[in-house]
């Protein structure tokens, strides 16, 4: 990308195996320390590095990459970390619940059960500070985006898209449909890491009240 | 190190930020560079003032900032021509200057290009969040208090004694980046998706003079001309993935949007990507101007960039001599 991007690729899918890869390479060179790497972008089935061609020449680049991905089967993956999120379903926390269960032909309840089914592999945090891509959704919640993205979606939003599901961390214009709304708080600017969620991590949504999420704190 | 009032804004402009070179190794929590648009002007500054060249400095956009000194500071401003004015009087851009406490600093009308860098003697003291004193607009947080400077803001700079042994010294004029009049040329790397486009629509995207539309800020700059035409068998959008400032991304309508430095990831196909020494053009661009894309090879760009560097290196070793 460019001449300060290289884009590795490994996969033209979302699926766990070119994901996991992906984090496999990414933890790997961020373990390295090289002189010249600026940035490593991992995401669904790409990772981009951003590098200093004026200080690591692109062959060089090239060639310690090879070498990373050849010992890549010995690098141990951290344990994924489970965190629960409670979501406020529905109302004006979440105001496309009852088109999204319409669509499907089933009750809100049932989407709501649906969304709680399981927990959800992140992907990849991006977009904004915290943002997490999760998948997948069971097929009975698969849903287009909105036709006209919102102008502005709520901080804490949480929207499902296709067969991902993600939560707004900041206020910002959005496509997805809002299922409903938490209070945790995702991102920490002055924290190390600055993010409570993580690419590899899992996360588990589970209903709670009006009133738990007014009293919330903390 | 001791912080010192060193201006207060008078006028806070159409849109005026502190700004390094930015923050990096974040991305991977969602968390996009930030940082100077134009970060050769913002380095250039930095060194005229003696600072270290990734330094805080005022990234000033389009005209009407106002800015009072409160106190005896060595300042260069760099980047675009706002015709700047020192208490009504031109203040030649590109070397340094020394301001005593009361004079007053003025952006005044659009000359060339749309975005100037104030940069002081001893940097722009804010808290660093993630490493980096840049600001973050969307994000709120970052540079002065996560957001664009407001009339009465106070800006602190850290107290180092003046570096007067600095004053008067001027950027080579034949090293400035060289900007078209009529048309902008932007030197581009095809890639990574400028197989989803077809031979026709490429042949678009490289003979055409794009258009710079009112929608341009720090996120990105979009363009209006001939529509890029796609290949009908791939979808209009990609899996999202990583963007690095310059990737030019065309979405549906087929017209360009050239990214700068507040976005993180995208789903939207690339064609194409800016060269890193024609960057500083691109982030110059404003509503009304005109662009056309030149695509070159790597290795021309790594060697650009190589002798960019070089001069940079060389005036930063002339300059520490004084």
């Amino acid at each position: 990308m460019g001449d300060r991007g290289l884009l590795l690729e490994f996969g033209d899918e979302i699926s766990r195996e070119i994901n996991e890869k992906v984090r496999r390479m990414a933890l790997a060179i961020q373990a390295e320390i090289l002189e010249g790497i600026v940035e490593t972008v991992p995401t669904y089935r790409s990772l981009l590095i951003i590098y200093n061609p004026t200080v690591l020449p692109i062959e060089g680049l090239k060639k310690r990459l090879e070498l990373i991905e050849e010992g890549l089967r010995q690098t141990p993956l951290p344990q994924p970390n489970l965190i629960h999120i409670p979501v406020v379903y529905g109302g004006i926390y979440g105001p496309d619940l009852e088109g999204v269960a319409k669509y499907h032909r089933i009750s809100q309840e049932e989407v709501i059960r649906l969304h709680c089914s399981k927990p959800y592999l992140i992907y990849m945090i991006g977009f904004m500070p915290g943002f997490p891509y999760m998948g997948e959704l069971p097929q009975a919640l698969v849903t287009p985006r909105l036709k006209t993205p919102r102008l502005i979606v709520p901080k804490g939003s949480v929207a499902i898209a296709q067969r991902q599901t993600g939560i707004y961390s900041m206020e910002s214009p959005g496509g997805w449909q809002l299922l409903g709304r938490t209070p945790v708080e995702l991102f920490y600017p002055d924290k190390d890491p600055p993010s409570i969620l993580q690419m590899g991590d899992f996360v588990q949504f589970s209903p709670m009240t009006e009133k738990e999420f007014e009293n919330w704190s903390v | 190190m001791e912080r010192i009032a060193a201006f207060e804004v008078l006028e806070p402009g159409i849109l005026a930020t502190i700004q390094d070179s930015g923050r990096f190794a974040f991305s991977q929590f969602g968390v996009p560079p930030s940082g100077a648009s134009d970060t050769f002007s913002l380095r250039v500054g930095n060194l005229l003032v003696g600072n270290r060249e990734e330094g805080a400095g005022l990234e000033i956009t389009v005209m009407r900032f106002k800015i009072k000194a409160l106190r005896e500071v060595v300042i260069a401003i760099t980047g675009g021509d706002l015709s700047p004015v020192l208490n009504e009087e031109p203040l030649e851009m590109w070397r340094t200057h020394l301001l005593v406490e009361g004079d007053v600093i003025h952006f005044k009308k659009v000359r060339t290009g749309c975005r100037a860098y104030l940069t002081v003697g001893g940097e722009f003291a804010v808290p660093k969040i993630m490493g980096s004193s840049s600001t973050y607009l969307s994000g709120k947080f970052g540079g002065f208090e996560g957001r664009a400077l407001r009339r009465r803001d106070v800006l602190y700079a850290f107290d180092i004694p003046s570096p007067l042994n600095k004053l008067g010294l001027r950027f080579p004029s034949d090293w400035l980046p060289l900007w078209e009049k009529e048309e902008v040329l932007l030197k581009v790397i095809p890639g990574p998706q400028d197989h989803h486009f077809t031979e026709k629509g490429f042949q678009t995207f490289c003979s055409s003079s794009y258009r710079v539309t009112p929608q341009c800020d720090r996120m990105g700059v979009r363009l209006e001309g001939p529509k890029i035409e796609r290949r009908s068998d791939v979808e209009e959008s990609i899996i999202s993935e990583g963007l690095v400032s310059g990737a030019i991304q065309v979405p549906g309508d087929g017209k360009p949007i050239i990214i700068l430095t507040e976005l993180v990831t995208g789903g939207y196909t690339k064609i194409a990507t800016v060269i890193s020494t024609d960057l500083q053009k691109a982030a110059q661009l404003k509503p009304g101007n005109h662009v056309r894309f030149k695509p070159v090879s790597i290795e021309e760009a790594h060697l650009l960039l190589r002798e960019q560097e070089e001069r940079l290196r060389e005036f930063k070793e002339n300059f520490q001599k004084r």
